[in-house]
């Protein structure tokens, strides 16, 4: 295992060592100690290796990732794994706003809470919260699964494309053309899938409602300006 | 005998001109704002406000032909490890796929080529036509960041964080159904044929503390490599461009309301935003107070049309400018020679702005196959070539003129002004006197 500590080595050797390595490379496993709440570790990566951040991170941990894992154990500043295209982030603790913001693809797992726009513009990308999450999440999204065994905020899914949401708990309001959706069996093994992916056992997919968007919104009517 | 009043000429208001009346008729029939493309189209003060003085007996002009007048520009020199090195300081503005045709992407990234400069990416991801015939490709962060991704990112010779555009500052980007073919609706991941709505804050930042740490993520994907540029809307122009310079930026485009947009309400974009020449000098003095000018580059948009818009843009401290709507109709968009579908429209070459309905007939804002099959991408952008260069001979014939052997050595003194707003606004005399309004004197 190569192991960098961010006390020693600057944030730059930090990824410039990692962007080296390519799918194929046998340093596989690495820890970054005393992250110290530094931004955009380990971002951009794009080679299977597993990346183990020991303590909590700054804004955009993991960002744009391709192939990798990175856990965090700690929290996480604003937008983690910000636009992940492949992979897996795991944070540990809770995350700050727009966690998983514009995701392409691969699973982020927040053990802890996420707070406001988590998914934000999501395209593709699945997340899976055991918390809660914070007003505004899912706004504009447009692809991708959301799942959040806690409770969410307000507004949620405002403007929401084709994403799907579900929510174990309750949900203190719905934003613009989001509404509740019936559960079919299809519902049911997806969402069955996500939780094994993401490690969840200990949970029913029938303890879940499922959200979307009404499509009422997707062409222009005058009458409807007041949710414009 | 019979006795007849004289008649009145019939007078229209000025208020309420034919214009505005039918606006009023258009949104009592149809229920919704007027949607149009392109930039402002009132008269604002403008670079023809602007004359430059020459040489004379206190200044020797270069000879035409014979003596070097360079127009080279280097961008991002303040932190990228590979700045953008151009032949010529006029640049290809951001303009979509989706907007417009695939051919139309690729027209402007082989005349941008041939030309010795950039083009750019927009709302809507990098295709492949466009990067493959763009020799510098600015690949655009938008906060829609449809088709974003860090394979693009990384294949980018320069970076533009959209903060806003001159046509709408505040506003983010449109595009109505008709316009969303299947390869569209892939791009941006969503569905054919809906009214998108493109953010018009970013997802993952606000403010220009967040913008910092956003473009240090951006430096640390793409390893200190690319120039970042942030484009900016002529809203606040000293403080705005003083904000990206502390967020970071390399270089900062400043897009005057003139500049064009694919599609946005008319209301905004007559109406929101600065015009162009009120936003340079206070840009360019920004850069100065921070001890940045010329450390990080100034390009400005919204307007330039030929070599003296250029000239004008440079002397007034601007290190480069970038053109949309202009290298659109060198591609052929309004062209008189199709009148006659532009009657089919409902308009006249020269009007055509409906660029959002998708029905181009020159080929250009369309993703209709039979449309865009129009235009021969490869004989548009020699079009848009021979365009760019005659711009720089324009260019280097008034940078000679005024005795300056590299067209940055253009400064505010080789110029006068025609009205007292062009002379507040450029802060450059009045012609004939030696008054700058607003500077105190007279």
């Amino acid at each position: 295992m190569r192991s960098i500590d961010l006390t020693k080595t600057p944030l730059r050797e930090l990824n410039a060592s990692l962007h080296e390595q390519k799918d194929g490379t046998n340093e596989t496993e690495w820890e970054v100690l005393n992250p110290r709440g530094q931004h955009a570790i380990a971002v951009g990566l794009d080679a299977p290796v597993t990346v183990t951040v020991r303590g909590s991170v700054g804004y955009y941990v993991a960002g744009m990732n391709k192939h990798a894992t990175v856990i965090v154990e700690g929290s996480a500043g604003p937008g983690a794994a910000e636009n992940m295209m492949s992979g897996k982030v795991i944070v540990r603790g809770d995350a700050s706003q727009y966690a998983g913001a514009t995701g392409r693809g691969g699973l982020l797992v927040i053990e802890g809470n996420a707070s406001s726009r988590c998914g934000i513009s999501m395209k593709g990308i699945d997340i899976v919260v055991k918390g809660n999450i914070g007003h505004m999440s899912a706004f504009m999204a447009q692809s991708g699964s959301l799942v959040v065994l806690g409770n969410a905020g307000d507004a949620l899914g405002d403007s929401i494309y084709e994403a799907r949401l579900y929510v174990r708990g309750s949900v203190k309001s719905l934003g613009a053309d989001c509404i509740e959706k019936e559960m079919r069996p299809e519902h049911h093994e997806a969402l069955a899938a996500l939780l094994a992916k993401a490690g969840v056992t200990d949970v029913k997919t029938s303890e879940f409602k499922r959200y979307g968007s009404a499509r009422k919104l997707y062409t222009f009517n005058i009458d409807n300006a007041d949710a414009y | 005998m019979s006795y007849q009043n004289p008649p009145t000429t019939p007078r229209k208001s000025a208020t309420f001109d034919d214009y505005t009346l039918s606006e009023i008729r258009r949104a009592a029939q149809t229920g919704i704002y007027d949607i149009r493309g392109a930039g402002a189209k009132r008269k604002v003060p403008h670079f023809d406000d602007l004359l430059f003085l020459g040489a004379s007996m206190s200044r020797y002009p270069l000879e035409g032909y014979r003596e070097k007048c360079s127009t080279t520009v280097t961008l991002g020199t303040r932190f990228a490890k590979k700045p953008i090195e151009l032949k010529i300081p006029i640049t290809i503005a951001g303009m979509s796929f989706g907007s417009l045709s695939a051919n139309a992407k690729e027209a402007l990234g082989r005349g941008a080529t041939i030309a010795g400069t950039s083009t750019t990416t927009g709302d809507g991801g990098m295709t492949p036509e466009e990067r493959g015939q763009s020799e510098k490709l600015v690949y655009q962060y938008l906060p829609s960041r449809y088709g974003m991704n860090p394979d693009d990112l990384r294949k980018a010779d320069a970076i533009e964080v959209v903060v806003g555009q001159g046509a709408k500052p505040g506003g983010g980007g449109m595009l109505l159904g008709q316009k969303i073919s299947d390869r569209v609706a892939e791009m941006r991941t969503l569905p054919k044929g809906i009214d998108q709505r493109s953010a018009c804050r970013h997802p993952d930042w606000t403010g220009p503390d967040d913008l910092e740490i956003k473009i240090l993520e951006l430096r640390e994907i793409t390893d200190w490599e690319k120039p970042i540029y942030i484009k900016v809307g002529g809203a606040r122009p000293y403080y705005d461009v003083a904000l990206a310079v502390k967020a970071g930026a390399d270089v900062v485009v400043v897009d005057g309301m003139q500049g064009g947009t694919a599609a946005t309400q008319e209301v905004f974009i007559e109406h929101v935003g600065q015009p162009t020449l009120a936003c340079i000098r206070p840009a360019v003095q920004a850069l100065q107070d921070l001890g940045m000018h010329r450390k990080v580059q100034l390009i400005v948009s919204g307007g330039i049309r030929n070599g003296a818009d250029c000239a004008k843009a440079l002397a007034l401290g601007a290190d480069a400018v970038s053109i949309g709507t202009a290298a659109l109709v060198a591609l052929g968009d309004n062209d008189p020679a199709l009148e006659s579908e532009y009657e089919k429209l409902n308009t006249v070459a020269g009007a055509y702005d409906d660029w959002h309905e998708g029905r181009d007939p020159a080929g250009i804002t369309t993703q209709d196959p039979e449309l865009a099959k129009r235009l021969d991408p490869v004989r548009a952008g020699r079009r848009l070539a021979n365009y760019l260069k005659v711009m720089t001979l324009e260019l280097q014939t008034i940078a000679r003129a005024a005795g300056h052997n590299h067209v940055h050595n253009l400064e505010p003194e080789d110029l006068c002004a025609l009205t007292i707003e062009a002379a507040a606004m450029a802060r450059v005399p009045l012609a004939g006197t030696s008054w700058i309004p607003g500077q105190g004197g007279l």
